[in-house]
């Protein structure tokens, strides 16, 4: 097998048996990149030079020692752009590591390579780009998903063994889901977003992209824990991730919720899904029906949330610090609306207008304040759920990869998207997206993704539970037929 | 409610210029938006707290002591405009 189709487990032990050198594995890796991403385009820019500088110094007896890993253009790398994908960062060069940065180099692994994704993180296409939009791997006419769809795409094309992504509403487990690869959107809390370019403070989590739970689990290993960098960090223990890898799910309860499977879910991916659960059963798991009565609810209460705080969040690009800066400006207030008009793209405008508007004067009590309280309803929904099931089990995504362009102009429809990962975030637990099977869509191979959600910080019991279904299943070894 | 959603004087509130085709456009896109968002009238939230994080964390607190970080350098490499150690920005007083 080829350097760049290797799991990440399987280079590292490469790497550490010394078969192979980390500047070998990263100039294969190159060169891949070279060959496929004019294809894909999930890379917005790589810096080989100093990727070989840290291969030279790689310690690869480290759990992650030597392996390249991509990183979303939303979190700082020293010495690196950070675009956001926006062109308002356009020039901008980090100056810092983010904790993540930091801890995978602890780790042992290279940063490597800046994935696209929709214009801070909003979107579910990555057809917000203001660089150009990625394609999926398995149909470059269509989208791979969103925010985190370039470091989706490279993974899943064997241009990265492994990627980070942020995940605010689902952008690591729906593009995860269609490119066909695993994604995990840890609890929130459980990985600091030092150095992540805020997007929606209460929702926002990192985490990783990878080809099996396995690789998963140890990324999860090394950017987990407690940074006083970041407040909402939480002070719980980092157990091993991969301990629980490999154990029979004999007592484990899953638990089907009934909102999920509902009209508007595509007949293949329906199909998939219920195999996926029949399968589990075999498996010795049991298989209970619970109810999440507020899913219904979760895009309308999520749209009002993360773009109030987005609209706060992005009052930081004012052209003073860094980004963009309108040349000639008559006065103060000309400078910040032709900085923001000239730097930020469509969907970020409408995204702010939307927040600052369920924030204003008159209009918070009933936008924003009712928002928070629904979602409170909804966490108690999984709450309840937990005390019934010690997971659930549904879709990632209600449909398979669209046509790029298909909804672009449609912000609402677009949203809806979300509908299946967008409570995960509201409730702060964790949750992952596996391959579960492929629906033919005009002849072509379209991946389809299972969505496990599991309690507050219980990864550890979810990746056990993906393990166990992607170990006796064959989907997750498929790659799409790139040149 | 959306009704009176106007995307000029909240374009303004954002400190965001808009063109005169992004303006109609959002309007219509936004009170679209603000229609959906309007089924959680529907919510019976009585009695019910606000979640404004996962999260049950209050304040947090660490000893106030310095440490290394930016140099003035550093923390101006990005800046569009700067001179002396310092950020330039528009004229704010006349």
């Amino acid at each position: 097998m080829e350097l760049p189709a290797l799991s990440l487990a399987d280079v590292q032990a490469r790497l550490r048996a010394k078969e192979v050198s980390p500047a070998e594995v990263l100039r294969a890796l190159d060169a891949r990149i070279g060959q496929v991403d004019p294809q894909i385009h999930g890379y917005l820019s790589r810096d080989l030079d100093a990727a070989l500088a840290c291969a030279e110094k790689a310690d690869v007896s480290l759990p992650l020692g030597g392996v390249p890993i991509a990183i979303k253009d939303v979190i700082n790398v020293n010495g690196e752009p950070c675009t956001a994908a926006s062109k308002i960062l356009q020039g901008y060069r980090a100056n810092y590591d983010a904790t993540v940065i930091r801890k995978l180099r602890a780790a042992g692994a290279i940063p490597f390579g800046r994935c696209n994704l929709d214009e801070f993180a909003m979107g579910s296409s990555t057809e917000n780009s203001a660089f150009g939009h990625t394609r999926n791997p398995w149909d470059t006419s269509r989208i791979p998903g969103g925010s985190s769809g370039g470091s989706a795409a490279v993974v899943a094309a064997n241009e990265a063994f492994a990627a980070l992504g942020s995940d605010t509403g689902g952008s690591i487990r729906q593009p995860a889901a269609l490119c066909g690869i695993v994604g995990l959107k840890p609890t929130y809390g459980r990985v600091s977003r030092f150095g992540l370019i805020a997007f929606a403070s209460s929702l926002d989590q990192i985490g990783p992209f990878t080809k099996t739970v396995r690789d998963a689990a140890l990324v999860l290993n090394a950017i987990a824990g407690r940074d006083p960098q970041d407040s909402t960090s939480l002070d719980e223990p980092v157990p091993d991730h991969t301990a629980l890898l490999g154990r029979d799910l004999h007592g484990v309860r899953l638990g089907m919720p009934r909102e999920y499977f509902i009209e508007g879910l595509d007949p293949q991916v329906d199909a998939a899904v219920r195999a996926a659960v029949k399968h589990y059963e075999s498996l010795g798991a049991e298989i209970v029906e619970v109810s999440l009565p507020n899913t219904e609810h979760a895009v309308g209460v999520y749209y009002i949330i993360a773009t109030a705080e987005a609209s706060a969040n992005l009052a930081r690009f004012d052209g003073v610090r860094y980004g963009h800066r309108a040349a000639d400006a008559t006065g103060l207030l000309d400078h910040y609306g032709r900085t923001r008009e000239e730097g930020f793209g469509p969907e970020v405008k409408r995204r702010i207008i939307l927040g600052t508007y369920v924030l204003s004067s008159g209009y918070y009590d009933a936008f924003y304040l009712r928002a928070q309280k629904v979602r409170t309803l909804i966490r108690r929904d999984f709450s309840e759920a937990f005390e019934k099931v010690d997971a659930i089990i549904c879709p990632t995504s209600p449909e398979v990869a669209f046509k790029a362009g298909d909804r672009s102009d449609d912000p609402l429809k677009m949203y809806l998207a979300d509908i299946f990962t967008i409570a995960t975030n509201l409730a702060g637990i964790p949750g992952l997206s596996i391959p579960c099977g492929f629906a033919e869509v005009d002849g072509r191979k379209l991946p389809i993704g299972l969505q496990l959600l599991g309690k507050p910080f219980q990864e550890s019991q979810l990746l056990q539970i993906a393990h166990a279904y992607e170990q006796s299943t064959d989907w997750h070894k498929a790659r799409p037929a790139l040149v | 409610m959306s009704a009176k959603f106007d995307v000029r004087y909240t374009a303004q509130l954002a400190r965001l210029h808009l063109s005169e085709e992004e303006i109609a456009k959002f309007q219509t896109q936004i009170s679209q938006i603000l229609a959906y968002v309007e089924k959680l009238e529907q919510v019976d939230v009585t009695g019910i707290e606000p979640t404004a994080h996962a999260n049950a964390i209050f304040n947090v607190f660490r000893e106030d002591t310095p440490r290394d970080w930016f140099t003035a350098e550093e923390a101006l490499s990005n800046a569009p405009r700067s001179a002396n150690q310092l950020f330039i920005v528009p004229k704010v007083i006349e």
